[in-house]
């Protein structure tokens, strides 16, 4: 037996004068974080709050005219029926859709599962330098060269005309083509090579490989993928008011000139719309509704990337 | 069976051809003399790039029994093993030189399809990787793949597969349920049941115990003894004691270094009958590596 210690050893916890330092540097960086954290949420709540106002009153004095196929409130007399405005917007993103989808997603798997190392990392860049093209210059693409000679010339319904929501959709694909390629490539590059060699030893074949197993495996990422390009395909103003037109025609003929939504407010929307004018309550009420579309697309993109997810792991 | 069927069409053509598999035999530098052996190894190397990962392996694997492949890491022994079906090819830059014979056909031969190889020679991964599906799902990926089963065909190949693989008991009544839910010994049964579900003839398993724990591990080598009754099952391991339990025949391969130090080629020292391995190895190496001086 040892010697029987009574007392304490003596310890300071008070932090050191560098310690306090360090400390106080910290306490700044945190709230520095929440000040920008912070600021991103009162945007948002403040576009709300500056839209929701004048679009309810607005939509209150519309009533139930906004059912109907005429949408003219800039004339005299104004007319308010907001469905050629949906049917536009449903015709653009629809093609637009048709045509970047089955793109994008062949172009993924093929630089997920078929392109060697080298191929892929050169034609990644260039599908990233392809997303970046301003939509001024897709839209002059569109009107110049879409529609005078292709819509124009080999659309079969209809008059032809300087406009079309076909060539639109088509050009608004091209924009997103880029998006899907590249965000569903990364999801399926992801997928563990572990995965890919289970199917393999199987007896598969590599389309068998690429379609049935890693699609499978990396279906949250080309859904993330689908939604985002959907988002910026409804969204997108540009193109569809420089090659759709700006008249907001009530047609199930994709060949004729619609409006969509969006381009609704970048027709509208130029700075010398009165306050309390038909334009100025018009576009708070259509932006509202685009914010409102948007959210609920959002939340059920959540709720779909959150179902395949749980799915995987 | 099919399975049955296949052996039968191997045997008539090796019997059609017996001199020139009796020639190839002699042609086999060291190891056991080998009865119509399931894979023939002659002067094997291969390479990923300019990277050799194992070099001059010669040997002869047999039938219906476990053989096993082991050796300090980086020895070769996973690379050699996954030549043994192509799945090398999917690494980009590998390659493979000498001869790799499956009963009378070279696997390398540039008629050979990868996809029939892979089919007739499964493989078990070392960390188990079922498909995020059903744990139906995963077993009729392959039936479903090399066929067109019917749904009631499918049924059957799934239950006798799964108990195949000692899991049926354990999931009969959830079928349905993600694979990802079962615990990892359990996905690795299911793994094997997934590979038996394609009636191959060979099963190739790459340390399929090194994640799992004792029990699970003990499970599995049980499984293994239940198989060799049907399949031949050449195993990687770097647990002495598996390969020394259940296997017949064992390789074993060592790390050279070369003179920089800044290669490492794998080098198969000896193959023999493991109990001959065990007890009274004949290069001094394998003793060192199996009396646990050395690795």
């Amino acid at each position: 037996m040892g010697e029987v210690k009574v007392g304490h050893k003596s310890v300071l916890l008070s932090p050191s004068p560098h310690l306090s330092r360090r400390l106080n540097t910290q306490r700044v960086a945190r709230y520095t974080m929440l000040l920008a954290t912070t600021m991103s949420v009162i945007v948002t709540v403040g576009i709300v709050a500056s839209l929701f106002p004048t679009a309810v009153r607005t939509m209150i004095t519309i009533g139930t005219q906004i059912i109907g196929i005429s949408w003219a409130p800039l004339f005299e007399p104004p007319e308010y029926g907001i469905l050629p405005l949906f049917t536009g917007t449903i015709f653009i993103v629809a093609i637009a859709m048709l045509v970047a989808v089955p793109v994008g997603l062949a172009a993924a798997i093929f630089l997920s599962d078929y392109a060697t190392f080298n191929l892929r990392r050169v034609v990644k860049p260039i599908l990233e330098i392809l997303a970046g093209i301003p939509t001024v210059v897709l839209g002059l693409f569109g009107l110049y060269v879409v529609n005078p000679l292709y819509v124009e010339k080999y659309w079969p319904i209809g008059e032809p005309l300087a406009y079309s929501a076909l060539g639109a959709g088509f050009v608004t694909g091209i924009l997103i083509v880029p998006i899907i390629a590249s965000v569903a490539d990364d999801a399926l590059s992801a997928v563990p090579r572990a995965m890919r060699e289970a199917a393999y030893a199987l007896g598969a074949t590599r389309r068998e490989v690429a379609s049935k197993v890693v699609f499978n495996a990396g279906l949250s990422g080309v859904v993330a993928a689908l939604i985002l390009a959907f988002a910026r395909a409804f969204g997108e103003t540009t193109i569809a008011l420089m090659v759709a037109g700006s008249y907001p025609k009530f047609t199930a003929n994709p060949g004729d000139p619609m409006m969509s939504l969006s381009a609704f407010i970048g027709f509208a929307g130029i700075g010398d719309a009165e306050v309390g004018s038909n334009a100025y309550n018009t576009i708070f009420l259509i932006g509202a509704i685009l914010f409102l579309i948007t959210l609920i697309f959002n939340i059920v993109g959540n709720r779909i990337i959150a179902k395949y997810r749980e799915a995987y792991e | 069976m099919s399975n049955d069927l296949q052996t039968k069409q191997f045997h008539t053509e090796i019997v059609g051809n017996n001199q020139g598999s009796a020639a190839q035999m002699n042609e086999v530098k060291s190891g056991p003399r080998i009865i119509d052996p399931v894979f023939t190894l002659e002067d094997v190397s291969v390479s990923y790039g300019k990277y050799v990962a194992v070099t001059d392996v010669n040997l002869q694997i047999p039938s219906n029994d476990i053989t096993a492949f082991i050796g300090p890491s980086g020895c070769g022994k996973s690379t050699l093993i996954r030549t043994l079906n192509r799945t090398n090819d999917l690494i980009p830059g590998a390659s493979v030189a000498g001869k790799v014979m499956y009963h009378d056909a070279d696997l390398y031969d540039s008629k050979a399809s990868a996809v029939e190889i892979r089919r007739r020679i499964g493989m078990v991964f070392q960390k188990p990787n079922p498909f995020p599906k059903s744990i139906y799902e995963n077993v009729a990926f392959g039936p479903k793949v090399n066929g067109r089963p019917k749904k009631s065909e499918l049924d059957e190949i799934v239950e006798k597969s799964l108990r195949g693989a000692a899991l049926w008991d354990e999931v009969k009544d959830r079928l349905g349920a993600s694979a990802l839910g079962l615990s990892g010994g359990q996905q690795q049964r299911l793994c094997i049941a997934r590979s038996l579900a394609v009636q191959p003839e060979v099963i190739l398993m790459d340390e399929p115990c090194s994640a799992l724990d004792p029990i699970a591990t003990l499970r599995i080598e049980e499984l293994m003894m239940e198989l060799k009754k049907e399949y031949t099952i050449v195993i990687v391991t770097h647990n002495m004691q598996q390969a020394a339990r259940v296997s017949t025949y064992t390789a074993y391969f060592v790390t050279e270094v070369n003179p920089l130090g800044d290669l490492r080629t794998g080098k198969l020292v000896e193959y023999d009958e493991t109990k001959k391995i065990f007890s009274t190895p004949s290069d001094p190496r394998t003793e060192a590596y199996v009396t646990g001086k050395m690795g």
